[in-house]
């Protein structure tokens, strides 16, 4: 496999209803997802998420085929799945600048 | 697995086998810490290590962990620095170091005429225990007689892809040839509690392990953070169930031998979970309050190996047993690569699958089981953490005869 030609979402699991970006995206980049392409608004950085279909607040987010999580706001197909629109099950997260729950400047 | 697969190990007077000859200078407490640090400045010997535990009140634990290391296979001669008015029991300790047949030596600051004269003191006493563990005798070791821990540290969205089941498979070859393997961090297992009972050899051991990460998550949950940094997030992780299913994947797929506690060295082959959350009501703080107290707890039990995954990029290694570093992200690979030994983000970029990276880990296991330095053993990296915890004996359940199953 050529290292150009890899597409920079990969599906983890059949289940899953978020993609991992294994190739850096750039604001602007045509992504395809489930027989669509997405422009994607933002930068998506190697290791980060994004829906593979519209998602509401309240729902479960799969990631390995199993929860990771739940929704808190509702996300486009193709958008960034991250701290400021999904929560944790268990004990929240903390990050450098906010100790309990992190709101991005998104 | 080839069965005949051996290294040159080094077999002390108990019975254990190690694949490094070390010599440890240990601080009794913080009041002693300079003095060690000064002796083994001075050794300048990449197999002198410096450890220690810097409280003057008593803990069992740290006793216990003190013990461990003092007398773990990969360690040849222990040197104890005591100041003199600390807690640590030192004639036990110097006693239990001496039963194991290592040599071992005690000077006490408040004693040996202050600082410069210990430092004196400590100099000869490293040079007279090199020489005493230079004379142990080389035998072969084989796989089924390696103990291999691991742990993740600056995880990222990529550790669950590439590095943590690539140490699964790593895994799952060292058990098939019976070799011992430990994961832990149980703070970092909440979530996946079930599909993990499921793979205990005992249903009675399901039930204590799912009851230790229901232990973990109370533990966290006083402590008010769970095991999640601000890296993880940086890196694609958000949630603390997010960041425990990609490190439950280092385990493998084998099935899951014992639940054992630090110190307590597992019994036969197998694959074991290692709980490092204290036992009782939450106090002393948090379980572990970096990685390399985690590290040195999976050395306690044994490890004469580390396998150490990182997304965002670690450079730790550790005292008494060497680091392999196996990195997950490529773009972190190619700004840190200095500080790897494998690049698993190669599954990433299409250029490597994840059995042939878990197969290059075993290589490298290998390659550092029979003499080579890991990378950060190399970068003379020797981190070593002990701070005060609560812990009771594993239960019953624990540690079921595996061929019960």
């Amino acid at each position: 496999m050529n290292k150009t030609t890899i597409a920079p979402l990969i599906l983890l699991h059949p289940d899953d209803n978020i993609l991992v970006c294994v190739r850096q995206i750039r604001a602007g980049d045509a992504i395809d997802i489930e027989q669509e392409t997405i422009i994607s608004p933002i930068d998506i950085g190697v290791g980060h998420k994004v829906a593979r279909f519209a998602l509401a607040a309240g729902d479960k987010v799969c990631r390995y085929g199993a929860p990771i999580g739940s929704m808190i706001e509702t996300v486009a197909k193709g958008h960034h799945v991250h701290m400021h629109n999904m929560k944790s099950d268990y004990i929240p997260s903390h990050t450098r600048t906010r100790q309990t729950q992190y709101r991005s400047e998104e | 697995m080839n069965s005949a697969i051996n290294f040159p190990a080094w077999l002390r007077a108990d019975g254990r086998k190690g694949i490094r000859n070390v010599i440890v200078v240990a601080y009794l407490v913080e009041c002693a810490h300079h003095v060690s640090r000064m002796i083994v400045n001075r050794a300048d010997n990449i197999d002198v290590h410096l450890i220690g535990f810097p409280g003057c009140y008593p803990n069992q634990y740290a006793y216990e962990m003190m013990r461990a290391v003092c007398t773990h296979p990969n360690v040849g001669g222990a040197l104890l620095i005591s100041l003199g008015c600390e807690s640590m029991n030192r004639e036990k300790l110097l006693k239990d170091i001496h039963a194991s047949g290592r040599p071992a030596e005690l000077l006490v600051i408040q004693e040996a005429g202050g600082t410069k004269s210990t430092i004196k003191s400590g100099i000869e006493a490293v040079a007279r225990l090199q020489a005493q563990a230079a004379q142990v005798e080389r035998v072969p070791m084989y796989l089924h007689e390696l103990i291999v821990g691991t742990i993740c540290g600056g995880s990222d969205g990529t550790s669950g892809i590439t590095a943590n089941p690539a140490v699964g498979r790593c895994f799952d070859a060292l058990v098939a040839a019976d070799a011992t393997c430990i994961f832990e961090e149980t703070g970092e297992l909440i979530g996946c509690e079930t599909i993990m009972a499921d793979r205990a050899i005992t249903p009675e051991l399901g039930v204590e392990i799912e009851a230790c990460v229901a232990k973990a998550e109370h533990y966290y949950r006083v402590m008010g953070f769970g095991s999640f940094a601000p890296g993880n997030a940086d890196g694609g992780l958000t949630t603390l169930e997010e960041k425990s299913m990609g490190a439950y994947s280092k385990s493998g797929s084998s099935p899951i031998s014992g639940l054992i506690k630090p110190g307590d060295i597992p019994p036969a082959g197998g694959l074991y979970l290692l709980d490092v959350v204290p036992d009782g009501e939450p106090r002393f703080g948090f379980p572990n309050i970096s990685d390399n107290a985690e590290i040195i707890e999976l050395i306690a039990c044994g490890s004469h190996v580390i396998l150490f995954t990182t997304g965002r990029g670690s450079v730790v290694g550790s005292a008494i047993s060497p680091v392999i570093k196996v990195c997950a992200n490529p773009e972190t690979y190619r700004r840190l690569a200095e500080d790897m030994d494998v690049n698993a983000g190669r599954i990433l970029e299409g250029e490597a699958t994840l059995d042939e990276v878990g197969e290059e880990i075993l290589q490298n296991v290998i390659d550092v089981a029979s003499g080579k330095r890991s990378v950060s053993e190399d970068l003379g990296h020797q981190e070593f953490i002990l701070t005060y915890k609560t812990f009771e004996p594993i239960g019953p359940s624990c540690l079921p005869v595996r061929h019960i199953a």
